[in-house]
């Protein structure tokens, strides 16, 4: 068990690196954007003799190979550089700003989780029922959603007109807020976590060895306890990881809309003001992020499906 | 005369699709005794497969029974409700399929599958049931089954997952045991211990067994009697000895003719295998008249018109042709 | 008898999504192609501040906005921006998925590794933030956008396109093709290409509903099509600040962006019934 973690971790990092190889690329060898880009938010022009001494204080005009070099281990160690902004370390301004996202993900897809697969199982138990194509119409719908307008529509009605929920913020931190961001947050998952157990409970009801249950005398109800049920979650689970990554990305906009302080919200203010270092460092921690994720599922894979534990 | 075990009366089974019936099995009628090993024979597509899912109950959409009766040990099964059939299931009969790899959950330790048979119908507990499970191992001859009741099926062979299914299904003594090609996707070699083991266990409990095979070879074998199936009809029913030694249906004969058999290039010289010419017809095209006149050598005019009629044989048995033999 | 037969019934149900979808989205094209016609006013110079904030009548069937434009012919010119955004993006991406794709499974090597290497890279980055770092070195505006979008879901296609190459490298006519002299150009785009077209359809479609989502939520932050531009995502931006006077203000866009995308996911559904019944393109 121990070395399927190991060897999954192990997985983890070259995709890592890779990352950190294409951002440091993206932000570095085109032609000026660091220093330009302080000059272009517009708020001061620096002299050309300050640019050119912050040129050579940042080591700029050494060659690619040692610029990266000290990118990575600077990375490695946590040390992500100053913003431009704030003249903080960024690894200092993403550390408050981690939990937040983190709450904010892990409530949208445990509500997508919940509600997603929930009709799915309904809606496949029972196809061609209403409740089947309710749901089935709910979730393209769903897909199709431009996230932050559901938002928006329900802060409106929720928070704006019958004043049961607090519009934005994160406030003391509490549910309440957390409430109307995750569900705009979650019902893009939610749609297709729904559409994809569908796909799956009646993939797996159609397949042989239910065949078999049911020739044992198992009633339905039996059928799918003993026999559907983890067979069905082991293809559910694959879209639950890879959402996971998506949803890190559409967090970034409902944060936004929700005043949210996570890192998404941070990553676009630092877009607007072309504070690049925070970028760069938003987007390692959203990849971070995902892959970490992507090696849990991977686990519980291993935990529930024993063909591949016995590789 | 005591009543058969299980008696299928001029059985029908519909197949519906795209606003169109068509008689996927029609006019099947056959009886199995208690304890008797009876054969079903018949290529792919012939319908025999869905015959015994009918007889489970166990047909889906498209298919449903559109005709006749069931009649297990007197009681006709045909419009049971779904939990009547469900008592039945397991208890008096039981099925085996034909892929062992795909007819076991690959998620559950075949010890617990076995098991779930027990606490199903004989509402055991779940640490007997494993025990029992483990004695139904030894039953059909797994080695070492206190270790193999945990494993999955991925870690077992073909042959080995086929004694599962035969534990699995003879669990709690069933009156009828349908198996349908149970050895078809096995090794050669295989075949026949699994043929052995299943007619035994059967004889050792009075299991009647309604066995379903391509191979007119391994059925006849095993079968006190046996019938053929072509496209939908039973075309012939014979005791297994008659049905080798003189085959009244030409599709029978030329079944028969198409075995190769040993020696025979030494008494007759170097031939080509002899084949039935022509395919089987698939369902929603059915020639009219005898199903198999387009394929018979033997075929005239009445048989393109009319379909023909049971008639009994002079030794016991049955056959549907004009020119049978 | 192991599968049980193909249900009748699922052949309607790819039918009606082809339709509705369908249906939706030439309401969409329509629009978009006949604004001049069809609206009411110019939808970025008819500023009337006396007209500010009304809310749908008569005149303005969708209400009008804080400067005094309406909204209905905002939207209809939206159309515009929003599908072109669409198509340039997809057939971007197409090109881009494409052509790595049949390279990199046809001549393998370390240009194939390159290549797959690549897309796991594509698939560990959300495509939103990937955008979003593409348009904070570019800079926000309709061209950067558009770039962005082009370069951020190729990977789609490049697997599918990938993978139809590999399992018909082997097959017979290709290699009839090699022996024959073909060059390896022509064999890609002749023999390979159009068994992959049916796929590439149903991607490109979907993934137009996507890069419309995208283009929405970017101009909605201020990076992509700035006021007073009519792109839907920026009439929201716009609006969000007067939800609570002019509600009506936030609802057509979003209902606008609403419709197409679920036609153009329809629409995508229908035809991934109709031309990939194998799904090798679900989303997986």
């Amino acid at each position: 068990m121990l070395l399927v973690l190991g060897r999954r971790l192990a997985n983890v990092i070259p995709t890592l690196l890779a990352v950190v190889a294409l951002v440091f690329l993206l932000f570095s060898v085109l032609p000026g954007s660091f220093i330009s880009g302080m000059n272009e938010d517009g708020r001061s022009t620096i002299d050309p003799a300050v640019m050119e001494r912050m040129r050579k204080e940042m080591g700029l005009d050494d060659p690619l190979i040692e610029r990266f070099a000290k990118y990575v281990a600077h990375t490695a160690v946590g040390d992500l550089g100053i913003s431009f902004r704030t003249r903080e370390p960024v690894t200092k301004m993403l550390s408050g700003r981690i939990w937040p996202s983190l709450k904010l993900v892990l409530a949208a897809m445990t509500f997508a989780i919940l509600v997603g697969v929930t009709l799915g199982f309904l809606a496949a138990l029972k196809p061609g029922s209403l409740i089947d194509t309710a749901s089935m119409i709910g979730a393209i719908s769903g897909l199709s959603l431009s996230q932050f307008w559901f938002g928006l529509m329900l802060m409106y009605l929720f928070a704006l007109k019958l004043q049961w929920l607090p519009s934005f913020g994160y406030g003391d931190g509490g549910l309440r807020n957390l409430v109307l961001p995750a569900i705009a947050l979650g019902v893009g998952p939610m749609a297709l976590l729904a559409r994809t157990t569908r796909a799956a409970v009646l993939d797996v009801l159609n397949a042989d060895f239910v065949r078999t249950a049911r020739s044992k005398g198992m009633s339905e109800r039996l059928v799918v306890k003993w026999h559907v049920l983890r067979n069905a979650l082991v293809l559910v689970i694959t879209i639950v990881g890879l959402q996971f990554g998506s949803l890190m990305g559409q967090a970034v906009v409902v944060e936004k809309l929700f005043a949210w302080p996570g890192v998404g919200s941070l990553m676009v203010d630092s877009v607007f003001q072309r504070d690049m270092p925070t970028v760069q460092g938003c987007i390692l921690m959203i990849v971070l992020f995902f892959l970490v994720i992507n090696t849990l599922v991977d686990l519980a894979y291993v935990v529930i499906d024993p063909r591949i534990r016995y590789r | 005369m005591t009543t058969p075990l299980l008696r299928v009366d001029d059985m029908r089974i519909a197949l519906a699709g795209d606003g169109v019936t068509h008689n996927a099995v029609e006019g099947v009628s056959f009886e199995i005794g208690r304890g008797e090993a009876f054969g079903l024979v018949g290529e792919s597509g012939c319908g025999k497969s869905i015959t015994a899912l009918a007889v489970m109950g166990l047909l889906r959409r498209p298919l449903s029974m559109a005709g006749g009766r069931i009649v297990l040990e007197g009681q006709e099964i045909q419009n049971a409700s779904a939990a009547e059939m469900r008592r039945l299931r397991g208890k008096r009969i039981a099925m085996i399929f034909q892929e062992p790899m795909t007819a076991l959950n690959p998620l559950s330790p075949v010890g617990r599958q076995i098991a779930e048979m027990f606490v199903l119908h004989e509402g055991m507990g779940w640490n007997e049931a494993m025990d029992r499970a483990e004695d139904a191992l030894r039953q059909v001859r797994v080695p070492s089954p206190e270790r193999r009741i945990r494993d999955y099926p991925h870690q077992l062979s073909g042959g080995m997952r086929q004694r599962v299914m035969i534990a699995i299904a003879l669990a709690c003594g069933p009156d009828l045991l349908v198996a349908d090609e149970p050895t078809t996707a096995l090794d050669v070699t295989v075949q026949a211990e699994i043929i052995d083991l299943m007619a035994e266990l059967c004889a050792a409990k009075g299991t009647a067994i309604l066995m379903i095979s391509h191979d007119l070879g391994l059925v006849a074998n095993m079968c006190r009697r046996v019938a053929v199936m072509y496209a939908g009809r039973i075309v012939e029913a014979q005791v297994s000895e008659a049905i080798f030694a003189h085959p009244t249906h030409p599709y029978t004969q030329g079944l028969v003719d198409s075995l190769p058999r040993l020696g025979e290039r030494a008494r007759r010289g170097r031939q080509r295998l002899r084949e039935i010419s022509g395919v089987v017809p698939s369902i929603a095209a059915y020639p009219g008249g005898c199903r198999f006149n387009p394929r018979c050598p033997a075929s005239t005019g009445i048989c393109r018109e009319v379909a023909p009629d049971v008639t009994a044989l002079p030794e016991g048995g049955l056959v549907r042709c004009y020119h049978h033999a | 008898m192991s599968m049980a037969l193909k249900l009748p019934r699922l052949r309607l149900k790819g039918g009606a999504s082809l339709w509705v979808g369908g249906g939706l989205v030439a309401i969409a094209i329509a629009a978009a192609i006949l604004a001049p016609w069809i609206a009411l006013t110019d939808p970025v110079l008819d500023a009337n501040l006396m007209n500010a904030e009304i809310p749908p009548c008569w005149d303005f069937p969708f209400g009008t906005d804080a400067q005094g434009r309406d909204i209905y012919s905002r939207i209809v010119y939206g159309a515009r921006i929003s599908l072109s955004v669409g198509i340039i993006s997809q057939i971007c991406n197409s090109l881009i998925g494409v052509t790595l794709g049949l390279t990199a499974g046809y001549w393998g090597g370390w240009w194939d590794d390159l290549v797959s290497g690549l897309t796991n890279l594509m698939l560990a980055i959300p495509s939103l933030v990937f955008a979003l770092a593409i348009m904070a070195i570019l800079g926000p505006g309709l061209v950067s956008l558009v770039i962005a979008l082009g370069l951020t879901s190729w990977s789609y296609s490049c697997r599918i396109a990938r993978a139809q190459v590999l399992s018909l490298k082997s097959q017979g006519y290709v290699q009839a093709a090699r022996i024959l002299g073909y060059g390896d150009l022509r064999i890609m785009f002749t023999q390979v290409l159009p068994n992959i077209l049916g796929p590439l359809i149903v991607i490109a479609t979907l993934g137009m509903g996507g890069a419309i989502l995208a283009e929405a939520a970017l101009s909605f932050l201020g990076l992509g099509i700035r006021p007073p531009f009519p792109s839907w995502g920026s009439m929201l931006s716009e609006a969000r600040d007067q939800i609570t006077t002019a509600p009506w203000l936030s609802v057509f866009p979003g209902l606008a962006i609403f419709f197409t995308v679920l036609g153009l996911n329809l629409l995508g559904d229908g035809l991934r019934d109709l031309l990939d019944p194998q799904s090798t393109t679900r989303r997986n």
